[in-house]
């Protein structure tokens, strides 16, 4: 499973609001390069910020796409605001919880919040650590009026799979 | 609501929108050149007003989405005299001066002014 920055979806209100969880590990790679040890300094592998972003536009994206019944092709169109406060590391899990605040035959905007489980601390809960608010375009309805092939390339085998091993109903 | 009032709230929503400050939102400044929104900011903008203002835009009702497109409206990337009368009709809240001494297609984002934002809204809010 290429690229996917959840690992599982947990909730799913239609059109109003998923949640979905993301669990680090050690075996991926790119923690491994940041951030690498130095000669003065001890390795310190966290998950970069801009994936954390990825991972709020999935959970945003599926929302927002599952609206439609997945007819639509959904991108992401705009980081409006994005704020990651702390460093989350191997072991931990990120909770992405994103809303749609509008929707309409154009695209979304969505509000996210991203919440952090330290397993090492665990009666302490999830607690907030960012806040990400996206805008996706529903693409066959851009204003250019440019063509897309008529196949729905943004939700693939890797979506369906993800929203099948969470046993998330959808349009098939 | 008065105009001053619509003004504000109009610069609010540009100012979250395309991240400019208070002072370069004024009233001639155009929204492409003047204050850097690109395609995609239209949309953030729609949906802004319509949330700070409490009505319902059509798609195409603010920014025209299939005029450009029309081979009978665009001409060797000019728009034609049918082009920028189909563009009047559909915008009357937009600022046709420049695009009229010049009707090179890329310009045609000219014609949204923060004032004709401004018109537009207190067209709706009138109606």
């Amino acid at each position: 499973m290429r690229w996917m920055w959840i690992d599982r979806v947990i909730e799913l209100v239609p059109r109003q609001k998923m949640v979905a969880v993301k669990n680090i590990t050690l075996a991926e790679e790119h923690l491994h390069d940041h951030f690498p040890a130095t000669d003065t300094l001890t390795a310190a592998p966290v998950m970069p910020a801009s994936l954390m972003i990825e991972g709020m536009a999935q959970t945003a994206g599926v929302l927002v796409g599952h609206a439609e019944g997945f007819k639509e092709k959904v991108i992401l169109a705009k980081v409006s605001d994005a704020t990651i406060d702390e460093d989350a590391g191997p072991g931990m899990t990120i909770r992405y919880t994103a809303e749609i605040t509008q929707i309409d035959e154009k695209g979304a905007a969505t509000k996210g919040t991203i919440e952090l489980l330290d397993h090492a601390d665990a009666e302490v809960g999830y607690r907030q650590i960012g806040a990400v608010d996206l805008m996706f375009s529903h693409i066959d309805n851009n204003r250019s009026g440019i063509e897309f092939p008529e196949h729905n390339f943004v939700f693939g085998d890797a979506f369906k799979t993800l929203l099948d091993s969470s046993g998330i109903d959808y349009p098939k | 609501m008065t105009h001053d009032e619509v003004f504000e709230k109009v610069r609010d929503v540009l100012v979250d929108a395309l991240a400019v400050d208070d002072d370069e939102v004024q009233p001639e400044a155009t929204l492409t050149s003047d204050l850097g929104a690109e395609s995609i900011d239209f949309l953030d903008i729609v949906f802004k007003i319509e949330q700070v203002f409490g009505f319902k835009i059509e798609q195409g009702e603010l920014f025209p989405d299939n005029v450009m497109q029309d081979p009978e409206y665009v001409q060797d990337g000019k728009v034609t005299d049918a082009g920028m009368a189909a563009l009047k009709e559909r915008l009357p809240h937009a600022d046709f001066s420049k695009l009229d001494a010049n009707p090179d297609v890329n310009k045609v984002g000219e014609i949204f002014t923060v004032d004709a934002l401004v018109k537009f809204v207190e067209r709706k809010l009138g109606s």
